[in-house]
């Protein structure tokens, strides 16, 4: 009896067959993304039809109809039917540099310019950590000195004419460069052995977290003064940027106490056991390796203390949204606040956007990392 | 000889290098520093509010409070008590975050299972706006609603929607119901109507796995706890049916209600806001379901209405709901931003008494408490439905 067991492999191969004809390409995609059935196919046409209504009242108010350049106080917006786009191009230094002294905007343009430069060099990632890290610092530096003046010739300027995205990015810095190590001390102390510090570090965040920005904001403004000697006067622009590395801190504290806690046991025990100090362990082995972990989470952070510096328009400091309300207070283009907020939505998307979507790529690269090295 | 070794004392260490009596040390340095600092920030305060000739306490609370707030959810009517103006503050902050939460709650999970959705164009669409609304400041996006609306055209020309409801500079002006309390009472009694059946649904449920025989008429009888408290009470009421539409007299309009441009601005911006964050978590909980789970439910012959109710949304909402509460605080705390278009929440009314009675330090404190009040409150509830929603593992 025969009991072997029959191959069922083809004796030759048989020649590669082609996918099926519409598997890929737009015919498959309009099939199983958008008609997928008669009733689908139905409802997307609808949806479909809608969309293309709208976008075209859209394009003609935004495109066809508007007005790209008014001069005569904006004469030609009065009649228009569409947008008034010439309020930018009217008021697009006011937006950009807030009340900055007219000749020397170039400074507040060479900042803008370098923000972007080194953002654009940093997210290429050709460069190494510590090399980008630095560059931020001197941008940041650089961008203090060309505001404030004083220095190689440049006329001083003083910090309540700062305006526009200029101080936007400054805020912004500031926000993070103080932030950060403030966040980092208040989760390792959160995590910490010693009780009192423990339930001071406990008590910062959550209380810091459990009220508006805004009541930070003005706690800083307005109480600060109160409770400081009057020969120790701090600048307004200050004081409200210390309300700002506070709150950044307390929410950043949280993200980073996660990463404290991915980091393995193992790792802290190991450094005990080789002698380690505490300050050493939490220097070379716990933080290098946390901080990693938690750089994507950290960027909703980052990207939300960019937004957040919006926050000083409302105690009168010219951010990019202080500029516009100020310049749309203009009797003769208060009538298009509408286009003017319009562009500042976009100005803060693109750079939204762009900081989103780097803080994806890193998570990408750091899964990809990971799965390599399992 | 013995083979046990004499105990070793142990070497004896400094008090410096002993790890107990350091930590004692620099606890009672660190808190002796914070005292000092205490002291300090105390003293240099009673200085500067004496040179100011200021007076601290909280007797300016029951003093009368002259200005002037605009309407909202409560009315406040100058000349009452500056703890008058704060009580107003609070229920106008309360309310709108309430009505903004349930907005952005709807929009959110809709967009969330619309990103979802097989049909490119409605998921496209749904990531079109998460990511225009979340890449944007909050302030910016409320400044520009309240832009929008200030520059609508007046009475006279303002955009008809069907005749029913108007948008004008003014304004939305929509139908009303005549008589408003009784909507109120009876909407709010077909919350607690909700509340009811949902215990009535979970006690049905343990009957029918002790015993192992469902209710027939389970369905029926929920129906009928969420509907008829509202219906008798609106019954009781007299049964009121009246609509009072909007009408154009002269310059203004006659009937319905009118939604301040104010209040619309920051509930649009906070509503709005939120509901892309929202709509990007319900998303990650459906998406953190295990493909097994919906297999296993097709598998059974689940219908879809059941494959969501009674697998995928359980499941999800373990994962939704602490990100979700986050982002009710977040939007309750960002309410305050109704400052900047003079919306009367809590943050302004502060602000503005602050202005006029100038205890800066007692207004700002008793803001921030009813602020982390309200924070915790949320979070508290958020643990109670957590613990509702956890699916105990084995």
């Amino acid at each position: 009896m025969n009991t072997a067991p029959r191959s069922f492999a083809l004796p030759a191969s048989s020649p590669p067959r082609l996918p099926p004809a519409d598997a890929r390409g737009l015919r498959a995609f309009l099939r199983t993304h958008l008609f997928q059935s008669p009733l689908a196919g139905v409802f997307t046409f609808l949806l479909g039809a809608l969309l293309i209504i709208a976008l075209w009242h859209v394009v003609r108010w935004s495109v066809i109809d508007a007005v790209w350049y008014a001069p005569d106080n904006g004469a030609a917006c009065r009649t228009a039917l569409g947008a008034c786009w010439a309020v930018i191009a009217e008021k697009y230094r006011v937006i950009f540099f807030g009340a900055y002294p007219y000749d020397e905007q170039w400074r507040g343009g060479l900042i803008i310019a370098l923000w972007v430069a080194w953002g654009a060099i940093s997210a290429t990632r050709l460069l190494s950590v510590g090399t980008r890290l630095a560059g931020w610092a001197l941008v940041f530096v650089v961008t203090i000195l060309l505001l404030k003046g004083g220095l190689f010739g440049l006329a001083p300027v003083g910090t309540d004419l700062w305006g526009g995205l200029p101080l936007t990015f400054l805020i912004f810095g500031g926000t993070i460069a103080g932030g950060l190590p403030l966040a980092i001390l208040l989760a390792i102390g959160r995590r910490s052995e010693l009780p009192v510090v423990r339930l001071l570090c406990v008590a910062t965040i959550e209380g810091v977290r459990g009220i508006p920005l805004l009541a930070l904001l003005f706690f800083a403004a307005l109480i600060l003064p109160l409770f400081l000697p009057p020969q120790l006067t701090v600048d307004k622009l200050i004081r409200a940027e210390i309300g700002m590395i506070i709150f950044f801190a307390a929410y950043a504290a949280e993200v980073v106490r996660g990463g404290l806690q991915a980091v393995p046991e193992g790792q802290d025990e190991a450094a005990k056991a080789l002698g380690l100090g505490y300050w050493l362990r939490m220097r070379k082995i716990i933080l290098p390796q946390a901080l990693a972990i938690v750089v994507p989470a950290l960027f909703n952070d980052i990207i939300r203390a960019f937004k957040n510096t919006t926050f000083f328009s409302i105690l009168g400091l010219f951010d990019v949204l202080g500029a516009t309300k100020a310049a749309l207070q203009d009797p003769n283009w208060v009538r298009y606040g509408t286009e003017g907020y319009l562009f500042v939505f976009l100005l803060y998307f693109i750079i939204c956007s762009a900081m989103s979507l780097y803080g994806s790529s890193i998570e990408r690269d750091n899964k990809r990392r990971v799965r390599r090295a399992t | 000889m013995s083979l046990t070794s004499p105990a070793r004392v142990a070497p004896s260490v400094p008090p410096w290098r002993n790890p107990r009596v350091r930590a004692i040390v620099w606890q009672t340095l660190l808190v002796l520093a914070l005292l000092a600092l205490a002291i300090w920030l105390v003293i240099n305060a009673r200085r500067a509010l004496a040179e100011r000739g200021m007076t601290s306490g909280l007797g300016f609370l029951f003093d009368p409070a002259q200005f002037a707030l605009g309407e909202a959810f409560f009315v406040f009517t100058p000349g009452s008590s500056y703890l008058a103006a704060l009580a107003v503050g609070v229920g106008n902050t309360v309310m709108l975050s309430l009505v903004s939460i349930i907005t952005a709650t709807v929009i959110g999970v809709a967009l969330g299972f619309a990103r979802l959705s097989r049909n490119a164009l409605i998921a496209g669409l749904a990531k079109a706006y998460v990511e225009a609304f979340r890449n944007t400041p909050q302030l910016v996006q409320i400044v520009f609603w309240y832009s929008f609306f200030t520059l609508l055209p007046g009475p006279r020309q303002s955009w008809s929607f069907f005749g029913l409801a108007f948008a004008s500079n003014r304004g939305l002006t929509v139908p009303a119901p005549e008589n408003g309390s009784v909507l109120l009472i009876v909407t709010a009694m077909l919350a607690v109507g909700a509340m009811l059946a949902l215990i009535f649904a979970r006690l049905a449920d343990r009957r029918r796995r002790r015993t192992g025989r469902p209710w027939k008429a389970v369905r029926a009888i929920e129906v009928a706890i969420v509907v008829l408290p509202a219906l008798i009470t609106w019954l009781v009421a007299g049964a009121p049916l009246g609509w009072s539409v909007p009408e154009l007299r002269g310059f203004n309009y006659t009937g319905g209600a009118t939604l301040a441009p104010e209040f619309l601005a920051i509930y649009f911006g906070l509503s709005f806001y939120i509901a892309a964050f929202i709509a990007e978590i319900v998303r990650g909980g459906l998406v953190s379901i295990d493909a097994g789970q919906i297999e296993a439910a097709n598998a059974i012959g689940l219908s879809r209405g059941d494959l969501y109710r009674k697998v995928m949304v359980p499941q999800a909402l373990r994962v939704i709901i602490p990100p979700l509460a986050a982002q009710y605080v977040s939007l309750l705390k960002n309410s305050s931003l109704g400052v900047a278009v003079g919306y009367p929440d809590l943050f302004s009314i502060s602000n503005t008494a602050l202005t006029y009675s100038g205890r800066t330090i007692e207004v700002l404190s008793i803001m921030a408490v009813i602020y982390l009040v309200l924070c915790l409150a949320i979070g508290a509830a958020a643990n109670v439905v957590n613990r509702f929603v956890q699916i105990p593992e084995r």
